[in-house]
């Protein structure tokens, strides 16, 4: 694997006072938050804080309007970016909500995926053969049958399935930093521990970082998190380490919401 | 797009905002043109062009009165601007000096045409093509006339005769009088009546008894003269237990005005034959503004004559500013099998009413029709399909799956089935849904590195996949290209 020094200690994502809008109603208003390479972030707070808005407004998606503020992702202007482009650029976001694609197997869906953003990055496309041999080996290490890799794309997967397909993604497109949004509802305890071993084997690295959406201590049992933030009204209220996310599941955010 | 013949700088952006046609240029051929318009002259003139016997004169003559006083239809669901039928030529054909011993003596102009479309029709090409490539033998129709047939030698030992119609009119008199005009009648529609009485060219196959056709067929037609007409005529006879496959690709270049196509294709399979016949329909659509673009009024019919025989029809439309076109099956054999697998795109202004006839009348016949209709922008789709069965075929069976899926709020997608069954043991099954290219999909599959465009034709494509993988490897892989081709500029 690539380890790049340089990148330790780097700042991979700053986020300064971001406000965005998502229908016209103001959802996140004013959130700051910087993530260096080889840290892991977990994000917590209340149901509609706009954490799940986060995720989508950091990845572009059409119809989450950034109304001020300023994010960069490894020194660039992320909001200047198309969706595909910060992809390409190395940000990758597990969905609340897999996506189901009818008629479109995994393996394609991914092929091109992974060879539409190689290309943005000026690389060559994989082949089928060594896309087949990567596939099978982020699939092998997810405990996902290869068979369910030739589906398609979560069509009819059940709820644990779908999250764990993301992790497979995950493993395929080898992100710079990954956005996870509750990765781990749905999962049951084998499977969590699954999904867990693979967030580390895959992202714990010098040069990456993740942003852990979550709303349950279980998960950072087996992800430890270098700092846990609370957000809540669109803003970060609060940080600290591992230890703030026992203190939520034992107090609740009855003394923080904005 | 940068070799398309625009001069006009407005008309080049507008040309430019519609989804790429690849296709738009055209060619500077030396043409001959019948004369301007549409007389009894006219279809004399074509006759004598091609060295035609009396029968097939008289044929033509009886076809032209014929239609002198039928009317254009008008129950499909499509806005057809009235068509001045004097205002066309209805035969142009690349100025030939002699008749062509070989290919070496085909205009190079033509062949670069060709080439450039990425049509082998030289026959080495095909062989010293893609390692593992099937062969594909070729008839060339270039504006009305077929200026190539391939691979006609290997063929002939097999004992199969595929080669212009115009030629088969000559050499073989017999097979085409008892077939031509049996499948489709000459009074049919009021397209498929014109087309008798002007058809310049296309293309005739015989499978004799027994053969497996030993590779795919296929005819590739180019429009490219213009203010001309096309109407090519092709006859396709499966003897008893024979298979063929055939494909039909077309293109034309970008023009301001409207071209007519009025094709007649008639099939016929005898006990226990097998047609397998694919269309990529690939007409210019005419620009994002609705100028210009193909009128195609296709009529397309197979006969399944022989018992246990088999014809499947396999479409991929994306072209035509029009698009008018009903590939149906008469299934009068018993336990004899009709399939109809259609993607109709229509982008911008297009129009498009297609769908199949299924007719049962023999016992325990079986159709299968998946209809797969994708617009986007202010198209309109229609799918319209017949299922009849008739009262002495016990047993008959079909079943019918129509989807449609639309870009955007403009466009329009409707459904229109009949069904006529006057056999109680009929089982007919119906399905139809209607979805729109979800916001969700499309930023799922952005998110994971695909462009706008590159998503939208990724989840077009798996719309479409049933559809798609009927048809032959090799044609599979163009037509998802040119799904995600046409609906460019559709979304965002
Ligand atoms: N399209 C929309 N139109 C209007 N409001 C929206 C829309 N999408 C999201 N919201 C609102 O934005 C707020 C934040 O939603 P978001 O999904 O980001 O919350 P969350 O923190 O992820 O919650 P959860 O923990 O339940 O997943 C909610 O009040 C939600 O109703
Ligand atoms: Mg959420």
């Amino acid at each position: 694997m690539i380890s790049t020094p340089a990148l330790q200690d780097l700042t991979m994502l700053s986020i300064t006072n971001l406000h965005a809008n998502v229908a016209d109603k103001p959802i996140l208003k004013g959130l700051s938050l910087s993530i260096n390479a080889g840290e892991i972030h977990a994000i917590m707070g209340p149901n509609g804080a706009g954490k799940s808005t986060l995720g989508y407004t950091l990845a572009g998606r059409p119809g989450y309007d950034v109304t001020d503020g300023s994010v960069t992702f490894l020194g660039e202007d992320l909001l200047a970016l198309a969706p595909h482009e910060r992809a390409a650029a190395g940000l990758f976001l597990g969905f609340q909500y897999p996506v189901e694609i009818p008629g479109v197997s995994n393996v394609q869906f991914l092929r091109e995926s992974l060879n539409a953003q190689r290309k943005l990055r000026g690389h060559d496309p994989l082949s089928g053969a060594d896309f087949l041999k990567l596939a099978r080996a982020q699939a092998d290490a997810m405990g996902m049958d290869m068979d369910m890799l030739k589906r398609p794309v979560n069509v009819g997967f059940s709820g644990g399935e779908k999250k764990r397909n993301e992790m497979v993604q995950m493993g395929i497109i080898d992100p710079k930093l990954a956005i996870l949004d509750e990765t781990d509802s749905g999962l049951d305890i084998d499977a969590l521990r699954v999904v867990g071993d693979g967030i580390n084997r895959i992202m714990r690295k010098p040069d990456k970082a993740v942003l852990l959406i979550t709303h349950y201590q279980r998960l950072l049992d087996y992800v430890q998190p270098d700092f846990v933030h609370v957000l809540a009204g669109g803003r970060i209220v609060r940080s600290g380490g591992p230890e703030l996310a026992l203190e939520l599941e034992r107090e609740g955010y009855k003394d923080l919401a904005a | 797009m940068t070799d398309t013949p625009i001069k006009d700088q407005a008309a080049h952006d507008a040309a430019a905002r519609v989804a790429d046609y690849e296709h738009g240029w055209s060619a500077d051929i030396e043409t001959d043109f019948a004369p301007k318009g549409l007389s009894e002259e006219t279809v004399r003139f074509i006759s004598a062009k091609k060295n035609e016997p009396d029968w097939m004169l008289d044929w033509r003559l009886k076809a032209f009165r014929m239609w002198q006083t039928m009317e254009s239809p008008d129950w499909a669901k499509l806005n057809v601007p009235p068509i001045d039928y004097q205002d066309a030529y209805y035969y142009a054909a690349p100025k030939a000096k002699k008749t062509l011993e070989s290919l070496d003596e085909v205009d190079p102009e033509i062949l670069r045409v060709y080439e450039k479309l990425g049509i082998p029709i030289e026959e080495q090409k095909v062989l010293a093509g893609v390692e593992g490539a099937r062969k594909v033998a070729v008839d060339a129709v270039f504006d009305s006339v077929s200026v190539a047939t391939t691979f006609r030698e290997e063929l002939k030992k097999a004992g199969v005769i595929f080669l212009s119609i115009s030629e088969a009119i000559r050499e073989y008199p017999e097979l085409v009088k008892k077939w031509l005009g049996r499948i489709v009648p000459m009074r049919d529609n009021y397209f498929a009546t014109l087309n008798c009485a002007v058809f310049s060219d296309g293309t005739f196959v015989y499978i004799p008894e027994g053969v497996r056709c030993p590779m795919e067929l296929s005819t590739y037609f180019r429009i490219n003269a213009e203010n001309t007409g096309q109407f090519e005529r092709t006859l396709i006879i499966a003897d008893k237990g024979s298979y063929v496959s055939y494909l039909e690709g077309c293109t034309a270049p970008m023009r301001d005005e409207n071209q007519l196509h009025a094709a007649v294709v008639e099939l016929v399979a005898m006990d226990d034959a097998e047609i397998k016949y694919s269309t990529v329909q690939n007409w210019y659509p005419g620009n994002s503004e609705g100028l210009g673009g193909i009128y195609n009024f296709v009529t397309k019919r197979a006969l399944c004559q022989g018992n246990r025989s088999k014809v499947s029809w396999t479409q991929v439309e994306t072209g035509s500013a029009i698009t008018w076109k009903y590939p149906s099956c008469v299934l009068n054999g018993d336990d004899s099998v009709g399939e109809f697998y259609s993607v109709a795109v229509t982008n911008n202004y297009q129009q498009a009413d297609t769908g199949t006839k299924m007719i049962h009348n023999g016992k325990r016949t079986r159709s299968t029709i998946v209809s797969k209709g994708i617009t986007a922008g202010k198209s309109n789709g229609t799918y319209r399909g017949l299922v009849r069965v008739a009262a002495q075929a016990d047993g008959v069976r079909n079943f019918t799956q129509c989807d449609s899926l639309l870009l955007g709020d403009q466009c329009g997608a409707h459904t229109v089935p009949y069904i006529e069954v006057k056999n109680p043991s009929a089982q007919i099954e119906h399905e139809a849904t209607t979805s729109k290219i979800s916001d969700d999909q499309l930023f799922y599959a952005m998110q994971r590195g695909l462009g706008q465009e590159e998503a939208v034709a990724l989840i077009v494509n798996g719309f479409a996949k049933e559809v798609l993988q009927q048809l032959p490897m090799e044609f599979a892989v163009e037509a998802q290209k040119l799904l995600g081709i046409s609906l460019e500029g559709s979304v965002g």
